[in-house]
């Protein structure tokens, strides 16, 4: 019988220490699919960020760098600019990315710099036990909203990827899910798409990932994944950005 | 090596320093008094085919450092007191991934917003590692403008021989100041010699991945990584340290100042010394390691005086040094205040 399905030579034979039910195993599976597709892990280069995915490079088979909590584009930025030849691109969380790094978010999108994004939204943060996110939903309970989020305490969910997509340095936004099968093969496809972008030097690109934390949700996995469906994507709209 | 004299400023000096031992990559903000050195890098990196960004922040700044270094180029940042608290939480992952870099801080007067005045007052931020963690970085602090050109290149050999943050630590005076010094001849380029980098990041071919990181969860693993780091910094505390002496044969009170406060004491002691006042003078030239080795403990006649644009940050090094074998005097002012040499001078007569 033919084999049609593999591990990727881009990711360890190891044990996840992800919580059932997680996002991100699945994510850093379609990145090493990606990657030995395009036939690029020996010029690789990928940026962990501070949380769950913290230890990504414990999976990854290619060169990685830690980043400070929110500085993974501004670590991104200057490894691609030392080394354009190498295929460079930075894996964040909704706090790392939307809330402490935003800034360095902005301004790599501005500058345009030729940079592969993977966005990791799930509305919470996840490794330190489930406080709110920039992009927690109105309404949600986390450790710091209990009785919710409330837009006239707490503010609104941040949609940085439709601001980042007003910006002319940005080349590819895509916002896609994780909630079924057939999610998972469009978040496949945008992330090969945001890698070729950088290959063919076209600039920016960035993945929003709609990813469930059935932990800090506190849903089992099934529920996590019905509720991006029912719920989360409604403040988050899946498709093309930009 | 031929050379050829130019008139330039300190932060200029350290820039062109900077390109001449190799530096492919720079990465700052503006703050004043430190400009010039942004600016000279903006005109000079890219002609010798180096990167230049003005990050959108200093946080920005330094992780592109980070970024740099970790894909094997040589790399700097530069900024003043407040940039350079700024930067801290980004030096400290430098020196626990154990990254070579150089951070140039143009020391302005403090606290807060301060002023744009030369000071001495981030000295206990500079040698006591800066940001979180049990750390150090090697800090060299130049006299001179021909020194600040001359330091920026030892700063880069010894970020890259230690694989640690290098702080170039000088003022507002310093860094305005301008100068005659002797330049190298050589094209910046011709420095930049790749030296193998086996640890940096430079995509998988051919070899197991790399991986740069301060993260060691596992029991243990942390406690063993700053082990390391004290076996290495004893080692430099061993054999790094520099300083500048003068008269200390038959000195009574040996002034000890660094940076521009040592040109300052350097004048009082002429005049001193032309008085027939035999006074002495240490100039330590490594902020950390700081030079104990300087400081003769047998005579126990010799007081020291310490003098500094700060209340007295150096002061405690050179208590911890004599450790209560000699007589330790100080003369500070901050905040912009400068000690004269008229102030030195006075303050000597009353220790004679």
């Amino acid at each position: 019988m033919e084999k049609i399905f593999f591990r990727p030579e881009a990711l360890y034979d190891v044990p996840t220490h992800y919580c059932p039910g997680c996002g991100h195993g699945i994510v850093h599976r379609l990145v090493a699919q990606v990657i030995d597709q395009l036939g690029i892990r020996e010029k690789t280069i990928g940026i962990a960020p501070v949380g769950c995915a913290v230890v990504a490079y414990d999976y990854w088979n290619f060169d990685c760098s830690e980043a400070a909590h929110g500085r993974a584009l501004a670590v991104a930025t200057a490894i691609k600019r030392v080394r354009p030849q190498n295929i460079v691109f930075t894996y964040q969380g909704d706090g790392d990315l939307a809330a402490i790094g935003t800034n360095e978010t902005i301004h790599a999108a501005s500058r345009g710099e030729n940079l592969t994004v993977i966005f990791i939204n799930n509305a919470v943060y996840g490794m330190t036990g489930g406080q709110m996110a920039p992009t927690t939903l109105l309404g949600q309970k986390t450790s710091t909203t209990i009785d919710g989020r409330d837009r006239e305490k707490h503010g609104y969910p941040l949609k940085i990827s439709e601001m980042l997509a007003l910006l002319p340095g940005v080349y590819y936004i895509e916002r896609v899910s994780l909630h079924n099968p057939q999610e998972v093969l469009k978040t496949k496809r945008a992330i090969r798409q945001a890698f070729e972008n950088q290959i063919n030097n076209s600039g920016f690109s960035l993945v929003e990932i709609l990813s469930p934390c059935p932990t800090c949700w506190g849903l089992n996995p099934k529920e996590s994944l019905d509720w991006i469906r029912d719920y989360m994507q409604k403040e988050f709209p899946l498709g093309r950005i930009k | 090596m031929p050379k050829k004299k130019i008139l330039i400023s300190g932060n200029e000096a350290i820039a062109e320093g900077a390109l001449q031992a190799g530096c492919s990559f720079y990465a700052g903000y503006p703050i004043t008094p430190q400009n010039e050195l942004i600016a000279y890098m903006a005109q000079y990196m890219p002609k010798t085919g180096g990167v230049f960004i003005q990050a959108e922040s200093e946080l920005a700044a330094i992780n592109m450092v980070y970024g740099a270094s970790a894909a094997g180029a040589r790399a700097m940042t530069s900024s003043s007191s407040p940039g350079i608290s700024l930067k801290q939480e980004g030096i400290s992952y430098i020196a626990g991934a154990e990254l070579p870099a150089v951070i140039v801080n143009i020391m302005r007067g403090g606290p807060g917003l301060g002023n744009i005045a030369p000071a001495q007052s981030d000295y206990f931020q500079a040698t006591r590692g800066g940001g979180h963690g049990d750390y150090h970085t090697i800090v060299l602090a130049p006299g001179s403008v021909q020194e600040a050109y001359d330091l920026a290149q030892t700063s880069f050999y010894l970020a890259d021989k230690y694989r640690m943050p290098v702080m170039i630590l000088g003022d507002g005076i310093l860094g305005q100041m301008m100068e005659p010094i002797l330049v190298s001849h050589k094209s910046p380029a011709a420095n930049r010699h790749n030296k193998q980098k086996p640890w940096a990041l430079s995509g998988c071919k051919g070899r197991k991945p790399n991986i740069i990181k301060s993260f060691a969860l596992a029991e243990g693993a942390l406690e063993e990584l700053n082990l390391k780091l004290q076996r290495k910094y004893k080692v430099i505390k061993n054999k790094e340290s520099r300083f500048e002496n003068l008269f200390l044969d038959d000195a009574k009170v040996v002034l000890v100042a660094y940076g521009t406060m040592a040109r300052i004491a350097k004048s009082a002691l002429g005049r001193l010394r032309l008085a027939g006042k035999k006074i002495g003078l240490i100039r330590p030239i490594t902020l950390w390691p700081f030079p104990e080795r300087a400081f003769c403990l047998r005579n126990k006649r010799i007081k020291y005086l310490v003098i500094e644009m700060s209340y007295g940050q150096m002061l405690e090094d050179v208590r911890l040094t004599v450790n209560g074998k000699a007589g330790v005097e100080f003369l500070g002012r901050s905040g912009g205040g400068v000690p004269s040499e008229e102030e030195i001078i006075n303050k000597v007569k009353k220790i004679l």
